[in-house]
């Protein structure tokens, strides 16, 4: 067996906006090649842990450590060198809408490598055709489909082969064949580019099909209440809670389709 | 049998000692005038005299949302008055909707009471909220002068090509506007001069009024207020929507800075054009004088330049220029950080263009009484 390697560890987290806490004593660890499910109810603050995994916004107390270096503890430069190792995807894609798909993909390789335009036009093209959205570089966010921008979306995030991507609800506004043909295409990318990815969602079908490990926050006690393979934590979990959101509100395991 | 009647009514029975009945009767529809809810609890009466009500719909004959709100009232009565209801009398339909509307206790904090906060404290709240822009506005003059050194200093690669796009945005695109208001401000200040001095037979000084009043105020005042207008507000839309796409986000987690790409090109654009601006708006102010002086007065074109190029000095443009510069940071400073602090909805984006306008429109007056006061200290 291959030994696993710590990739993030968050160490006794505390969210808040202002006053109001919105998770505390938050304490797990993603492995390098895991994929990550970080689920809950809605308005449990998967997306503000998410916000403090790519920089976006500061914990009230505690630490997220990216290879034993504290990210917000960290100076500028380390953070930004290590925010150039992550890539994300927003949940409504979030392109930049004055820019073609082309340049949206173009942006970090320029602004990040010395490669020349036309090295740099290939690449974007070869990411965009891993999305299934190759011949479509001169278009702009606002003349495609919502699942296209979002496939477009994680061809930006992936270009610069990052070691670390970040979904937030990817399935979220997509038909069920889309949202099963973007989940075949994050298990490629562990697959194939070895990287370790974090998924913000509450699909499901996704958490089964995709995720290795994951943490469940609950919005009531304000913390975690589970973390570990979702498959596993539907089997054994004991926490009626966790039960019942992966078995949609049934209240039993028992009560579950074979 | 008798027609069931339309109008919505209801009664209450004592049916036995302590034991009420409400009899619904009627279409209970949205629309239809409902009987008084304050009746009902004097005709039950409080838990001494009740223990239980019950139901009977059967001359019901219509029911929609306006019954289940009834109902429910009666349902938080009985729960604080302490009695008992039995729901069986009620239509299937019904009873399965109030059960909904009752599954879930409301959840105690959640609703935004009206409360009226002591004046105090409402004072207390706004020296608050304002210290609070104060410190935004320097963090964001920091963050801005910063990006600025950062990008002279070339360790920052500027968007060039945005920046083009941006000067012809600022510039050429805003011609045919400022032509407009600037002739027109040309005339009317000729208009009103013209009346006056003919009181004196000095027609000719028009054209000092009019030179000096454009090269030194308007000229830039005028521009600096279109731009706010036109590129300012645009600007605050622009950021703003990008800040609710989650496009800001996108650039500050590629490690790129929104200052730097977004902010600096956009105040560049504007601080360089505006003085441009300004000089065009001189010339058409000018020129409105001109159509005043020859047409309606009668002065000789030649005569008029000449009476212009003598009373208005290079240092009176100058001024002018100057002023639209200042005028330029300030429209931009306040469009982009109305941008970049707004909220994250249409409502959000709406307001910080109104805010970018009023922001700016306000500093320029307020700059503009400190640099003429300057000026005539200074005597320039």
């Amino acid at each position: 067996m291959t030994e696993v390697q710590a990739h993030i560890v968050v160490e006794d987290l505390t969210m808040a906006y202002g006053d109001f806490v919105i998770q505390r004593d938050l304490d797990f660890t993603i492995d390098r090649g895991d994929i990550f499910i970080i689920m809950g109810g809605s308005g449990c603050g998967k997306s503000t842990l998410l916000r403090h995994f790519i920089g976006l916004k500061s914990p009230a107390k505690g630490r997220v450590l990216y290879e034993n270096v504290s990210f917000w503890e960290a100076d500028l430069h380390t953070q930004e060198s290590l925010m150039r190792r992550m890539g994300v995807l927003y949940q409504s894609g979030a392109l930049w809408s004055s820019m073609t798909l082309a340049e949206n993909v173009a942006l970090a390789l320029k602004e990040y490598t010395s490669l020349r335009p036309k090295d740099i036009q290939e690449i974007v093209s070869l990411k965009l055709a891993l999305v299934g959205l190759a011949g479509f570089e001169d278009f702009y966010p606002s003349e495609i489909s919502g699942g296209m921008r979002k496939r477009a979306g994680l061809a930006r995030a992936m270009a610069l082969d990052p070691e670390i991507l970040f979904f937030d609800e990817p399935s979220a506004g997509l038909d069920p064949i889309s949202a099963k043909l973007l989940d075949d295409l994050i298990l490629e990318i562990r697959e194939s580019l070895g990287a370790t990815i974090v998924v913000v969602t509450h699909e499901l079908a996704s958490i089964f099909d995709i995720g290795n490990n994951s943490v469940f926050l609950d919005p009531e006690t304000k913390t975690m209440i589970a973390t570990g393979d979702p498959k596993r934590l539907l089997a054994e979990s004991e926490d009626p809670r966790v039960v019942r959101f992966l078995t949609r509100g049934k209240e039993s395991r028992n009560g579950q389709a074979a | 049998m008798e027609p069931l009647p339309e109008k919505p009514e209801f009664q209450c029975q004592r049916v036995s000692g302590r034991r009420v009945q409400i009899r619904f009767s009627g279409a209970w529809t949205i629309g239809a005038a409902i009987p008084d809810f304050q009746d009902l609890p004097t005709a039950i009466g409080d838990s001494d005299q009740t223990e239980r009500v019950a139901f009977d719909t059967t001359r019901l004959t219509g029911w929609d949302s306006q019954f289940l709100a009834f109902l429910l009232k009666i349902y938080h009565h009985s729960q604080t008055a302490n009695i008992q209801l039995e729901d069986e009398g009620l239509p299937d339909g019904v009873r399965r909707m109030l059960h909904l509307a009752m599954a879930v206790p409301e959840r105690q904090g959640a609703r935004r009471g009206a409360a009226r906060e002591s004046p105090l404290v409402r004072a207390g709240r706004m020296a608050e909220s304002s210290w609070q822009a104060v410190v935004s506005g320097l963090v964001f003059t920091g963050e801005v002068s910063a990006s600025f050194i950062r990008t002279i200093t070339g360790r920052t690669r500027f968007p060039w090509r945005d920046f083009g796009v941006l000067l012809q945005n600022c510039g050429s695109q805003a011609l045919p506007i400022i032509s407009l208001i600037s002739v027109l401000v040309g005339l009317i200040l000729a208009f009103v001069g013209a009346v006056q001095l003919e009181m004196f037979g000095a027609q000719i000084f028009v054209a000092n009024l009019v030179g000096l009043a454009m090269a030194r105020e308007m000229g830039a005042m005028m521009a600096a207020i279109i731009m706010a207008g036109r590129t300012g507000a645009a600007f605050a839309a622009q950021l703003g929507t990008m800040q609710v796409n989650e496009e800001i986000d996108a650039l500050v987690t590629m490690g790129i800075s929104p200052t730097d790409y977004l902010v600096l090109p956009r105040m560049l654009a504007l601080v360089l054009m505006l003085p441009l601006l300004c000089i065009y708006a001189n010339l058409m102010g000018i020129l409105g004088g001109v159509i005043v002086g020859t047409g309606l007065l009668d002065l000789p074109l030649k005569q008029y330049l000449v009476q212009t190029q003598a009373a208005v000095g290079l240092g009176d443009f100058l001024v002018g220029v100057v002023k639209s510069a200042i005028f330029g940071v300030i429209v931009a400073m306040a469009g982009c950080m109305r941008g970049m602090q707004c909220g994250r909805s249409a409502m959000a984006v709406g307001a910080a263009a109104t805010s970018a306008v009023v922001t700016a429109i306000v500093y320029i007056i307020v700059a503009d009484a400190v640099i003429t006061v300057i000026c005539d200290i200074i005597g320039v």
